[in-house]
């Protein structure tokens, strides 16, 4: 258990080290077309999220990630 | 039965909607600059609890990139909910959480308590906008209130962009108080569940019972902080990375749970009320992609959490969005879920063992894997608006952690698998 803790935490150091040293990710200005879909959009569906975050809050032990993990209810 | 619930639920809520939506019908030109979401989903577990949920939100463009976000949920809960308690081979009664009223549960039945309903309604608002060239900062709050539960919160980002707009990164704050109050007031922990028929009278039940119950209401405080890194990788391909921390400090029990007390032969001599920590701080991690390949769009999340109550998870989220014509798509989705038993969680306790500190039966915080297997169908209508129809099957299933279950239990099920159909319409203008 302890270990896949180290493990993971240590990958999205890594992974983080890796996106923010390495200048030539991303794109120009005008090569936005696709990424400026909605489909594109991180929270492309937010409505859907929201609901589906209520419901797997109510039915599991975990909650947040996306967004907060907070409180709001007192869903059985 | 089930029918008819989710009859008066869909009822409840197209009223709430529609009470909603003719306010701003009026409004007039005001509203070109507000985008408006809608959905409404109805959730229906086999035999358990069936639940409606509306939402609306809006969406009010004030101009130089300051936004407003109002939000409205309404949602309805009805059904039974399994109550921690194991199932024996003869019937069980079993006092309602209220102390007022008792149930039967049938040989070899899981024991869940029907009565169980509540309705919920939700409000938040958020204000989003520019601070300075490269900087976004937003600041909301919430208000939820149902039967036996309040909570209030606030909550506030900075983000901030760099390589031209390639990379994001954004530090979010929240702060939740929620207040319970169930019927009956709140157990004391380990308090036995008495049955009225063990007592030659009302009062004297009455008192017995008062004895049990130490407080009408309980707090929570819950301290969220989420960290965000997105990055465009390339044309086809955005990624985000968040961790987040949620320190919550109060009342965590479940006050309508139990736990069976067995003994050697697996046969119940008591069964008491839940008891779980009143701190839990917990952590995750979550990876997002979008991607865009041959005119299709993937979103694939993993999420890792862990936590002090010793429960860990993994979660892996599929969408892939293919549209079919100009206007019509269809997105299959799959979701993975797995978590391990918090460390005080226990089907059973034996009659033998000492009181541990802390012990839950509720199989949401038990060894678990759930998965979700749904489509979305949705279309592009004139001015923009879109419709969209989504189903999914959703199922749970509990798994023993290595307790040996003696005499009688060994001939029950102990880990009740769960199945729930999701539905729900949205429509966007």
């Amino acid at each position: 258990m302890k270990l896949t803790k180290i493990l993971s935490i240590g990958v999205t150091i890594l992974l983080v080290s890796q996106l923010t040293a390495c200048s030539s990710l991303g794109v120009k200005p005008w090569e936005r077309d696709t990424l400026a879909k909605e489909e594109m959009a991180l929270n492309s569906a937010p409505l859907d999220n929201r609901l589906d975050d209520h419901i797997y809050f109510s039915k599991e032990g975990s909650s947040g990630g996306r967004s907060f993990a907070g409180g709001g209810c007192g869903c059985n | 039965m089930q029918l008819k619930q989710l009859t008066n639920i869909s009822v409840a809520l197209a009223a709430a909607s529609c009470a909603v939506l003719g306010q701003p019908a009026e409004a007039g030109t005001v509203l070109d600059d507000w985008q408006f979401n809608s959905a409404i989903l109805l959730y229906n577990e086999t035999d358990r609890v069936s639940a409606g949920e509306g939402i609306l939100t809006a969406r009010g463009d004030f101009g130089d990139d300051k936004y407003l976000n109002l939000g409205l949920v309404v949602d309805a809960l009805t059904g039974a909910s399994a109550t921690g308690a194991v199932a024996q081979p003869y019937v069980q009664s079993f006092t309602r959480p209220s102390g007022r009223g008792s149930y039967d549960v049938a040989a070899g039945v899981t024991p869940l308590d029907d009565t169980f309903h509540d309705t919920r309604v939700q409000l938040d608002a958020s204000w989003e906008q520019p601070l300075a060239q490269n900087w976004r900062a937003s600041g909301g709050g919430h208000l939820s209130k149902e039967y036996d539960y309040l909570s209030m919160g606030l909550n506030g980002s900075l983000a901030r962009d760099f390589n031209q707009k390639n990379t994001t990164v954004s530090v979010g704050l929240g702060y939740s108080h929620d207040t319970i109050s169930p019927e009956g007031g709140i157990a004391v922990a380990f308090a036995p569940m008495l049955l009225r028929r063990d007592y030659a009278d009302d009062s004297s039940y009455q008192t017995a019972f008062n004895a049990t119950r130490d407080r009408e209401d309980d707090t929570k405080d819950t301290l969220d902080v989420l960290l965000g890194l997105t990055q465009v990788i390339n044309r086809d391909w955005l990624m985000q990375f968040n961790y987040s921390m949620s320190i919550a400090d109060g009342y965590m029990t479940d006050p309508f749970k139990l736990v069976s007390v067995v003994n050697n032969n697996g046969e119940v001599q008591q069964n008491l009320y839940e008891n779980r920590p009143d701190k839990r701080t917990k952590h995750s991690v979550y990876w997002q992609n979008k991607l865009h390949f041959s005119g299709t769009y993937l979103d694939a999340s993993y999420r890792y959490m862990w936590d002090d109550w010793e429960l860990t998870s993994h979660t892996a989220d599929l969408k892939w969005r293919l549209p079919m014509s100009d206007s019509w798509y269809v997105e299959p989705q799959l979701r993975y879920y797995q978590q391990s038993a918090a460390e005080f969680y226990m089907p059973f306790m034996q009659e033998t063992d000492p009181l541990p500190q802390f012990a839950s039966a509720d199989y949401r915080i038990g060894k678990m894997n759930t998965y979700t297997l749904g489509a979305k169908f949705g279309t592009k209508l004139a001015a923009g608006n879109e419709l969209s129809f989504r189903i999914a099957l959703y199922q749970q299933s509990p798994e023993n952690d290595g307790d040996a279950a003696p005499g009688v239990l060994a001939g029950v099920e102990l880990y009740e698998k769960v199945t729930a159909v999701m539905a729900q319409l949205s429509y966007s203008f």
